[in-house]
C-alpha cells in the first residue's frame, strides 16, 4: 500500500540543499527592474502626475501611470472562470488606478535598468490628489452620504444576501417566529474577528518576458492556469498568448490564490518592448497591497429548547472588503454557510451576509476562507449558550452535531462520513478535560487556569458553488518508472508527495518510481485550477486515480501482447505479475524498453484523464486548549493544546501531522497576537512589517499536538477528505473558551491581546 | 566604485569585485548563484537569509558583503558531504518532516549548524529561543525543533559526550 505510508517528502532533499528553485532563483540577470508607486492617501483621485523628472533620470526605461493603462477592469480571484456572466467574478480593478481606494493604491510604475534607479525614479514623481476622508469600517461605508468607492456600487455594498432553510411542518412561519418564541431560551451574541495576513515567507514575486507573439510570466502563485486567464483578461489578449510558469513557492495560504501583480508585470514587459522585466514586491507591499483575512462582525441569535436542542439560529455577518472585490461575496457567504453546517437546527436557520467596500487593505482568500471567522462566532456562541443555560458544553455540542447522512438544505452537500464525535472524545481524553474542568472551578488570585474547546466542520473543495475539474497525465519512462504531470500545485503543503503516492497506488508501483513534475508550465501542465479550498487531494486525487488506472490498463494491454495467454495480469512492485498467483512474469523495465523501441510495435504509453468532481464531503475536528492567564498583565500562556482531525483516510500520516502543526500555529497567532492596525486619520496600515505585526515565533508556541480519527470517506478517491486549511480553524475559539473558563470573562473580539484582556478584566471587575 | 572582496565561501576561496553598498545576501545570490540564501523581508526580521560568517549566524540581508572581507562564509550549498550525502543536520530536517514550503529551511539549518557546533546540550525552551530569529508559517516550529534537538543529540553522541 502506497496510501498511508509516511514516506519522506519528495522535495525535501532539494529543499535542504538549496537546490530547490523558487521564482527569484530562476530569474536571469541582469534584468529590467520594475517598482510600483503607491498613493499617499487612502481615498480619492489622482488628479494629475508629473513624471518628467523621473523620466529624465539616467537608467529609467519607462514611467507608466494610471493615465496610461487600458481603461477596462478585470477580476483577480483564483476562481474557476464561469461561462455564465451572472456568476463571473467582480471586475473592479485596473492595472493602475486613478481612483484611489486604499492607502498605498497602485498609481504608477517605473521600469529601470536596476532596482535602485527604479526606486529613485518613484521618488521623483509628483502627484496631485483630490482627497476624501478614509472610510475604514462597514458602518462608516454604509452611512448616508459616504461617497461610493466604486461607482457601480453606490451604497458601498458589494453584495448582500439573506437565506433561510425550509421550515418543516409547524406553527412557525419563519425563522423569526422560532427565534422569538417565548417557550425557548433566546440567546443573542456579538462576536468580532480581526484582519490578519498570511505571512508566507516568500513575498509574491514575478518576472515576465516575451517569446514570439506571446508573453511568459514566471511567478510565485498557487494557481498558474488561472493566472494565465487573468493576464489575458487584464491585457485584453487571447489567453493562448500567455504562458505562466510556477516553480516552487515559499508558501501561499490563499494570498497567492489571487492574481496579484502578474498582469501588471506582463503589461510592463510589453511596454518595455518585450524585454524581461522583474517585479519585486517587498514585505511591506505584501502587507499593504496583497490580500489578508477579512475582519467580520457577527450578530447571532439562537433559540434553544429545554432539552438543549438548537431550534433555530440566525447569523448576520458583515464583512469588511477593503478597497477591491477580490474574491467578492464568496468568503462571507462561505462563512454563514459554515456557521450553519456544523450543528443542526431542528426548525429554522436564517443568515444575512454583507460584503462592504471600505478603504482598508483588501482582504481575500486565506486558509479557511471565512470559516475561521465563522467558527469563532459559532463556538463562542455554543460555549456562551451552555454557560448561560447550565448545559455541559461538550454534551450540548455533541447533541446538536451534524450527523452522518446530513444533507445541507441549501447547497446539497452531503456528510458522507464523520468521525467528529470520536475526535471530541480523543481530545477530551488527551487534555484531561473532565478533571481540569472541575479542578479550575472557583479560582481566585491574579494567575488562573482554564480549559476550552471548539469543534468545526469544513467542506472539501468548492462543488457545487463552483466548478471542480482537474487533469492528470502519466507518462512511461524507458526504465519502467513514470512521470506524473499535474496542474495541481505544490505550495509547501506536501502535495507533490501525496500525489506521487496516489499515482503509485493506482498503477501498482512503488512511490519511488513516480517522478512528479513539480513545476507547472501552462504550455505543458494539464489543466487544474490549483491549490485552494483544501481541494487537491480530493479533486485532483480523483484525476490521478483515473489517469493511473487508465495507464495501468494500457500497460497490461501491451503486456498481453508480450505474454500470450496471460489473461489475469496485474502490476505489483516493479513487475507485471500473474493476478492469481503473484508470479512475476515481466519486469516493467523490460516492458517499457520494448514499448519504446520495438520494431514490431512501438508505443509511448501515456494516460491522461480529466475528472470533473460533482461531489463534496465534510472534514471534522476539534481543538482542546489549556491555558494560564496572568490577569494584571493580560497575558495568556497556552500550557497544552491538541487538534484532533477527521480528514478521512490519511495519505501520509507524518505529513498530515506536520500540516496540522502549521495550522495550529496560524490559529494561535489569530487567537493571541496578530492584527493589522490602521491610523484612523489617514487610513495608513501601521504595522505592515514582520517586526510590528506579531506573527508568533518559536518562543511564542507551546508544544503542538496533532491527533487523528481516520474515517474512510466513500466519496474521496482514496477515502480522504480536506486537511490543508482545517487545522487553523478551531484554535482561536478554543483558547477564548479556555479564558472564559479561567476567568468567567467572555472576550468576544480577537485577538486576545494583553491590551484587550486588561480592558475586559477591568470591565469584568477582575481588575480595579 | 568597485572594491575587491576576498573571502572563503563554502570552503572555497573567492575573489570578487563588488559594489561596497551590496548586501551579502545579494552578492551570494546574484554573483555566486547561491540561491539557497532566501530574502523574505530584507530588513533582518524573518531570518530566511541567514548564513554563517566565521561560524556565527547572521542575517545576510542587513550585512554588507564588504564586512565579510577575509571571513569564512557557509551556506547550505556547502553543507553536503563530499560524496553528495546530506549532512546529519540536513538529514534530521528531512526525516523529522521539518521541511514544508522550504523557504525558511536553509536559514534555520544554518542556525542549527551553529547550535549543534557549540557541542552543548539545550533544553527545548532554550532551543526555542535560539531559533526565534527565524519566522516560519508552515510548521509551527514543532518538527523544526524536533530536528534541531535530534541533530544536537546525534552530534553529542558522535563526539562521545553522551
Amino acid at each position: 500500500m502506497e496510501i498511508g505510508r509516511s514516506i519522506q517528502r519528495v522535495d525535501a532533499f532539494d529543499k535542504v540543499t538549496g537546490r530547490a528553485r523558487f521564482t527569484d532563483d530562476l530569474c536571469p540577470r541582469p534584468i529590467l527592474e520594475a517598482r510600483i508607486l503607491h498613493s499617499t492617501i487612502a481615498n480619492g483621485w489622482v488628479k494629475s502626475m508629473d513624471v518628467s523628472r523621473a523620466q529624465a533620470l539616467p537608467g529609467v526605461v519607462k514611467v507608466l501611470t494610471c493615465f496610461d493603462v487600458p481603461p477596462h477592469q478585470y477580476p483577480t480571484p483564483g476562481h474557476p472562470w464561469s461561462v455564465e456572466e451572472a456568476h463571473q467574478d467582480v471586475s473592479d480593478r485596473r492595472l493602475l488606478n486613478q481612483r484611489v481606494r486604499i492607502y498605498g493604491d497602485d498609481i504608477a510604475a517605473v521600469v529601470a535598468e536596476d532596482a535602485l534607479t527604479a526606486r529613485r525614479a518613484l521618488g521623483l514623481i509628483q502627484v496631485e490628489y483630490e482627497e476624501y476622508p478614509p472610510v475604514l469600517t462597514p458602518a462608516a461605508a454604509l452611512a448616508e452620504g459616504t461617497p461610493p468607492l466604486h461607482e457601480e456600487y453606490p451604497g458601498n455594498v458589494l453584495k448582500r444576501h439573506t437565506a433561510e432553510i425550509p421550515l418543516p411542518e409547524s406553527d412557525f412561519k419563519c425563522a423569526e417566529d422560532v427565534l422569538t418564541f417565548p417557550g425557548y431560551h433566546q440567546f443573542r451574541g456579538h462576536y468580532e474577528t480581526q484582519q490578519v495576513q498570511h505571512c508566507h515567507m516568500e513575498p509574491p514575486i514575478s518576472y515576465a518576458y516575451a517569446e514570439g507573439e506571446r508573453i511568459c510570466v514566471v511567478t510565485s502563485t498557487q494557481i498558474p492556469h488561472i493566472v494565465r486567464r487573468v493576464v489575458g483578461q487584464a491585457l485584453g489578449i487571447p489567453w493562448g498568448r500567455v504562458r505562466v510558469v510556477k516553480p516552487y513557492i515559499g508558501g501561499g495560504f490563499g494570498n497567492k490564490q489571487e492574481v496579484l501583480y502578474e498582469p501588471l508585470n506582463a503589461w510592463l514587459c510589453a511596454q518595455a518592448g518585450g524585454r524581461p522585466v522583474r517585479l519585486e514586491v517587498s514585505r511591506e507591499e505584501t502587507f499593504q497591497n496583497t490580500r489578508s483575512r477579512h475582519p467580520i462582525s457577527f450578530d447571532v441569535r439562537a433559540a434553544v429548547d429545554g432539552d438543549g436542542y438548537l431550534m433555530a439560529r440566525e447569523c448576520v455577518a458583515v464583512s469588511n472588503q477593503g478597497g477591491y472585490a477580490s474574491h467578492g461575496h464568496a468568503i462571507v457567504s462561505n462563512a454563514v454557510t459554515g456557521f450553519r453546517q456544523t450543528y443542526l437546527d431542528q426548525l429554522a436557520h436564517r443568515s444575512d451576509a454583507w460584503t462592504v467596500y471600505t478603504n482598508i487593505a483588501t482582504p481575500g482568500a486565506m486558509r479557511g476562507y471565512g470559516i475561521p471567522q465563522a467558527n469563532f462566532a459559532l463556538e463562542c456562541m455554543m460555549e456562551d449558550i451552555a454557560l448561560q443555560y447550565g448545559l455541559d458544553p461538550l454534551a450540548f455540542r455533541l447533541q446538536n452535531l451534524m450527523p452522518q447522512g446530513y444533507v445541507d438544505p441549501l447547497n446539497g452537500i452531503v456528510c458522507h462520513s464523520t468521525g467528529a464525535r470520536e475526535c471530541v472524545e480523543k481530545g477530551r481524553h488527551f487534555i484531561h478535560w473532565d478533571e481540569l474542568r472541575a479542578k479550575y472551578q472557583n479560582q481566585t488570585g491574579p494567575v488562573r487556569r482554564g480549559v476550552g474547546m471548539a469543534v468545526f466542520s469544513y467542506k472539501t473543495g468548492v462543488w457545487p458553488i463552483s466548478l471542480e475539474t482537474s487533469s492528470a497525465r502519466v507518462v512511461l519512462n524507458q526504465d519502467g518508472t513514470v512521470q506524473l504531470q499535474l496542474g495541481a500545485t505544490e505550495i509547501g503543503q506536501g502535495g507533490d508527495t501525496v500525489f506521487s503516492q496516489m499515482a503509485a497506488q493506482a498503477i501498482g508501483i512503488p512511490t519511488e518510481d513516480v517522478h512528479i513534475v513539480s513545476t507547472q508550465d501552462t504550455d505543458t501542465a494539464p489543466f487544474d485550477t490549483g491549490a485552494y479550498a483544501s481541494r487537491q487531494t480530493y479533486v485532483t486525487g480523483h484525476a490521478i486515480k483515473k489517469a493511473g488506472l487508465q495507464f495501468r490498463d494500457k500497460v497490461l494491454e501491451y503486456a498481453r501482447e508480450l505474454l500470450p495467454g496471460g489473461e489475469k495480469l496485474d502490476i505489483q512492485g516493479r513487475n507485471v505479475v500473474d493476478g492469481a498467483s503473484g508470479e512475476v512474469l515481466l519486469p516493467l523495465a523490460e516492458l517499457a524498453l520494448t514499448a519504446f523501441y520495438s520494431f514490431g510495435h512501438s508505443e509511448h504509453l501515456t494516460a491522461e484523464a480529466t475528472s470533473q468532481c460533482r461531489d463534496n464531503t465534510f472534514s471534522f475536528g476539534c481543538c482542546f486548549a489549556e491555558i494560564e492567564v496572568d490577569i494584571p498583565v493580560g497575558k495568556i500562556k497556552v500550557l497544552n493544546i491538541v487538534n484532533v482531525h477527521d480528514s478521512g483516510k490519511l495519505i501520509n500520516p507524518k505529513l498530515a501531522e506536520a500540516q496540522v502543526h502549521g495550522g495550529m500555529s496560524m490559529g494561535l497567532g489569530y487567537a493571541l497576537s496578530e492584527e493589522m492596525k490602521y491610523d484612523p486619520k489617514t487610513g495608513r496600515l501601521l504595522n505592515g512589517n514582520l517586526l510590528d505585526y506579531k506573527m508568533p515565533t518559536a518562543l511564542d508556541h507551546p508544544e503542538l499536538h496533532a491527533l487523528f480519527v481516520e474515517t474512510e470517506d466513500p466519496s474521496g478517491p482514496f477515502g480522504n477528505k480536506a486537511l490543508g486549511e482545517p487545522p487553523a480553524i478551531p484554535v482561536a475559539p478554543a483558547v477564548r473558551n479556555a479564558l472564559l473558563h479561567a476567568t468567567g470573562v467572555a472576550v468576544n473580539t480577537l485577538p486576545l491581546s494583553p491590551q484587550r484582556l486588561v480592558e475586559a478584566f477591568r470591565e469584568g471587575g477582575l481588575l480595579e | 566604485m568597485i572594491q575587491v572582496l576576498q573571502c572563503t565561501v563554502n570552503n572555497r576561496p573567492v575573489e570578487l569585485g563588488i559594489d561596497p553598498r551590496e548586501s551579502l545576501a545579494d552578492v551570494l545570490r546574484q554573483r555566486l548563484g547561491l540561491t539557497s540564501v532566501k530574502k523574505g523581508c530584507e530588513v533582518g526580521e524573518c531570518g530566511a537569509c541567514t548564513v554563517l560568517v566565521d561560524g556565527t549566524a547572521i542575517d545576510s540581508c542587513i550585512y554588507l558583503a564588504i564586512w565579510a572581507q577575509g571571513k569564512r562564509i557557509l551556506t547550505v550549498e556547502g553543507l553536503q558531504e563530499e560524496n553528495g550525502d546530506l549532512s546529519s543536520i540536513q538529514r534530521a530536517f528531512v526525516e523529522e518532516a521539518a521541511v514544508q514550503c522550504g523557504f525558511c529551511t536553509p536559514g534555520i539549518i544554518l542556525s542549527a549548524v551553529e547550535i549543534v557546533g557549540s557541542g552543548k546540550r539545550y533544553t527545548r525552551e532554550e532551543l526555542r529561543k535560539l531559533i526565534s530569529g527565524h519566522l516560519c508559517r508552515c510548521t509551527g516550529y514543532q518538527n523544526i525543533l524536533n530536528a534541531v534537538e535530534r541533530a544536537v543529540e546525534e552530534a553529542r553522541r558522535f563526539a562521545g559526550k553522551d
